[in-house]
């Protein structure tokens, strides 16, 4: 008998890990079996501390959050999109929920029988792995009953759950090295070295922990001699420390070292500071375990041998910052972390480019990334800007040499293209034969910007300015920073007429205080929050800091905080311009995540009022950063 | 009225008295969250009540806000009025064989199939006579079951301010599946539309129920 339902259901799930290793037959007595389930947005599918449901689901439309704890105390463990597997609690142990799974928007959710699916798991090695490892990703931490406390911690994600080994018992270390307040610097420095660790624990009579030293503490209070090696812990150790129950997620730990910046986090049994100590949790610890994790996201980037999987870490990427954003990291972390991310990324596709290239390069170069990438404060996939610098060559040579560059360049743009990086609409891309040039025709060019500035050649050079060496022979991109320095000092027209570009840009607000929308075209009635609002406030830190001189300093937050230090009377301005920026990078960010694009066009209507009230306070600093440029540069002589 | 395909009840095959039967009980006691409802669509040779046949009968059942792909009807029938002009939009040729049932044995399957659950449907007027043509044609009874229409449904989940002018506009699936944001593989098979039915069914419920409030005697005073 035909079951176009089922069958349409089949279609689904076969695009899907596990079910993607299953017959077509298998699948379609699934399929036949499942229960569709519509949530509203904020309806709990389960919530922690529930009895387990007898089936398992998989994320049809729609987002599904995973959650631990209650109420105001909720932490969010993962998103699952379109695909997803969870709650499959219900596959490995029969108990209660240990977190709550609720439709972050409206969802369609296929609720899977595990009673079917449980003959398939045995039959099937490749299906069990993978439950294993999705459930493992979610549980993240727990102590679970069964397990006797030993730890089922996190694991995957890159390895796309398809190694058991993920499921290795890893945790706090159990027993760490402790002192007592009376001891001396010396005794501990000694212990420390005796057991080859890096940070030590303080704790009272009642062993409470009361502070922490680390390698880091010695280096900085005694190997400077500020402290002598005589001296008691209580003076160097920092306090209070930072203190978590053992039942915290990886995600939480990974979530509390960022927000106080440490290394170590000491668990103790109630999770006060005010009970036993029980261990110590490393940032180390969690690096390896941490599937999720930046660092752990790098270093899986650089042994990657094909694109897809680096589109893989890319999407990774993604789904972390929509964590950093809820969890409310402070924008420079996130900044940093992804900038991290992405120029790692952009090397591995250089190197493997360099590996399809029929020879080795004829001489050194280097490639740059421009504009926001070479800011770094590139948070989304936006347009690739890239550039290649290589040495002089004879003059004969010189058209070889140009095209093996042109050749590997385009290699690495489609590489870019592939895991996501938009094709510069302007083409100011690697592969495009004006900006893929010897050193000698590179100074000329920068020259020929700086020195006889045009108001044409301003806005296309003003890209290049903030460019970031990425991979290869770095001094050469030191070279073309010293002709830009060079030629702001002989000539203070440049500046102005990059001045000049600044003031241009629209103003985000028009005569009656209203947003001013873009009129026609496909963007008709958004907001542009790119170049009405944060392109002021690139362009001027850019303008300001060429002007002190200071190279080195790329990013548009760092830049401000530089200002800052150097004008301590405009102090005030430079920071009400740093934080506006990182406003309105959030806010573009969350658009963009919302609506899968570089979020540089904002539907007002789609904006509470709040949102709106927010996004005005943000003006004000932009027109205040442009009346400084106006009387410093004179600039009323140039418009 | 024609009186003659009247029987005496006496002469009603078994699974059309049990049917009768379940309606016997007055006031059951069904709740929002209780209440089997079955979203079903036909597929016909045209929109003719008298002339027309159905070539195919979908239906899928939805309680708590579930639907229960295992609880699900899909039949083909065998019918001697064939149009070629509606081959297109319903893709079931003359000689397609999805192992086609008789008429009668559809209807059998179907009755069997709903019980006394709910009957969602969209445009359920049209698939409700198509039906009851059909059972007096096999000397049945017509349809007792309670409907509900998605297309008068939707209109409700719209701001009261707009009513008046959705009041004389017509919504088609496709409407619904555009505003819903529904998938629309399988449109025109009467399984698939039953399965966009009760999703457009569910979607539509939630938009009603902002409040948590509404109780199942309600759906049925919308007009």
């Amino acid at each position: 008998m035909k079951n176009t339902i089922a069958e349409r259901i089949q279609d689904f799930l076969k695009q899907f890990p596990p079910f993607d290793s299953l017959t077509k037959e298998e699948l379609l007595l699934i399929s036949g079996k499942i229960k569709v389930l519509y949530a509203e947005k904020g309806e709990y599918i389960f919530q922690q501390g529930g009895p387990c449901h007898d089936e398992f689901y998989i994320v049809r439309e729609g987002a599904v959050g995973l959650y631990r704890g209650f109420d105001t105390d909720q932490s969010l463990i993962d998103i699952c999109d379109a695909g997803d597997l969870f709650g499959l609690r219900i596959m490995i142990i029969k108990k209660k929920y240990r977190m709550s799974a609720k439709a972050d928007e409206e969802s369609i959710i296929y609720a899977i029988p595990a009673q079917v699916f449980e003959p398939l798991i045995e039959k099937n090695k490749e299906v069990n792995k993978f439950l294993l490892g999705t459930f493992a990703a979610h549980a993240r931490n727990n102590f679970t009953e069964t397990e006797k406390g030993q730890r089922i911690d996190n694991t995957i994600s890159i390895e796309a759950a398809k190694d058991l080994s993920s499921l290795r018992r890893v945790s706090y270390r159990k027993k760490p090295v402790t002192c007592s307040l009376d001891d001396t610097i010396q005794h501990i420095a000694i212990k420390m070295t005796d057991k080859k660790i890096s940070c030590i624990v303080i704790v009272n009579n009642d062993k409470h922990p009361v502070g922490i030293i680390t390698d880091r503490d010695l280096r900085a209070k005694i190997a400077t001699g500020l402290y002598a090696v005589t001296s008691l812990v209580g003076q160097i150790m920092v306090f209070p420390v930072v203190t978590y129950s053992k039942d915290m997620t990886v995600a939480e730990a990974q979530i509390a070292l960022i927000k106080h910046d440490i290394s170590h986090l000491c668990i103790t049994k109630n999770g006060t500071q005010n009970s036993k100590l029980i261990g110590i949790l490393s940032e180390h610890d969690l690096l390896v375990s941490f599937g999720n994790n930046p660092s752990v996201l790098i270093k899986e980037t650089k042994r990657i041998r094909s694109l897809h999987r680096l589109r893989y870490i890319r999407k990774q990427v993604e789904k972390l910052l929509k964590l950093y954003l809820e969890q409310d990291i402070p924008t420079k972390h996130i900044i940093h972390l992804i900038s991290e991310i992405n120029e790692a990324l952009i090397i591995r596709i250089i190197e493997l480019s360099l590996k399809e290239m029929p020879a080795a390069p004829p001489v050194n170069f280097c490639f740059m990334v421009l504009g926001s990438q070479g800011r770094r404060e590139q948070l989304l996939l936006t347009d690739q800007d890239n550039a290649i610098v290589f040495e002089d060559v004879e003059e004969e040579d010189y058209k070889a040499t140009q095209s093996y560059f042109l050749e590997l360049a385009d290699k690495i743009t489609k590489g870019l293209h592939v895991i996501g990086f938009e094709y510069c609409p302007a083409e100011m891309m690697a592969s495009n034969p004006r900006w893929c040039m010897s050193l000698s025709k590179w100074e000329t060019q920068f020259r020929d910007w700086v020195i006889t500035p045009t108001e044409e050649g301003t806005l296309l050079s003003s890209i290049f300015f903030d460019f970031q060496y990425v991979y290869g022979t770095a001094a050469m991109t030191d070279r073309l920073s010293e002709i830009v320095f060079e030629g702001v000092n002989k000539s203070n027209r440049f500046l102005a007429l990059l001045g000049v570009s600044t003031l241009q840009k629209p103003s985000p607000l028009g005569f009656f205080k209203q947003f001013l929308i873009e009129q026609n075209g496909e963007h008709k009635d958004t907001f542009d929050i790119k170049t009405r609002a944060m392109m002021v406030l690139i362009d001027a830190a850019r303008i300001l800091i060429l002007y002190y001189n200071i190279s080195g300093v790329n990013n548009t937050l760092l830049r401000y905080d530089k200002l800052a230090e150097i004008e301590p009377r405009n102090a005030a301005l430079f920071e009400s311009c740093s934080k506006a920026f990182r406003i309105l990078i959030k806010f573009r960010t969350r658009q963009g995540l919302l609506h899968h694009d570089s979020g540089k066009f904002i539907k007002l209507n789609e904006l509470s009022k709040n949102d709106k009230l927010k996004l005005k306070r943000c003006f004000r600093p932009i027109r205040d950063i442009q009346e400084l440029l106006r009387v410093r540069f004179q600039l009323k002589n140039f418009m | 009225m024609q009186f003659w395909t009247k029987k005496n009840k006496e002469e009603y095959p078994d699974f059309w008295k049990e049917y009768i039967k379940l309606f016997d009980k007055k006031n059951q006691n069904k709740s929002l969250d209780t209440a089997r409802f079955i979203a079903f669509d036909t597929e016909t040779t045209g929109f003719d009540y008298t002339e027309d046949r159905i070539l195919s009968i979908g239906g899928i059942t939805i309680i708590n806000k579930s639907i229960d792909v295992s609880d699900q009807l899909e039949v083909y029938l065998e019918q001697d009025v064939f149009k070629e002009q509606t081959v297109p939009i319903h893709g079931i040729r003359r000689d397609n064989n999805f192992g086609k049932i008789s008429e009668r044995m559809a209807l059998e399957l179907f009755i069997n199939y709903i019980g006394d659950a709910i009957l969602v449907a969209h445009y359920a007027e049209f698939d409700r006579k198509m039906i009851d043509k059909a059972l007096k044609r096999n000397g049945l009874g017509v349809l007792k079951n309670a409907f509900l229409d998605t297309s008068i449904l939707y209109k409700k989940t719209k701001h009261l301010v707009y009513y008046n002018d959705y009041q004389n506009i017509q919504y088609s699936l496709d409407d619904l599946c555009m505003d819903l944001k529904i998938s629309k593989s399988d449109r025109h098979t009467a399984a698939g539309d039953a399965f966009i039915t009760a999703m457009a069914f569910l979607k539509i419920l939630a938009r009603l129920n902002k409040s948590k409030k509404i109780e199942l005697p309600y759906l049925f005073k919308i007009k």
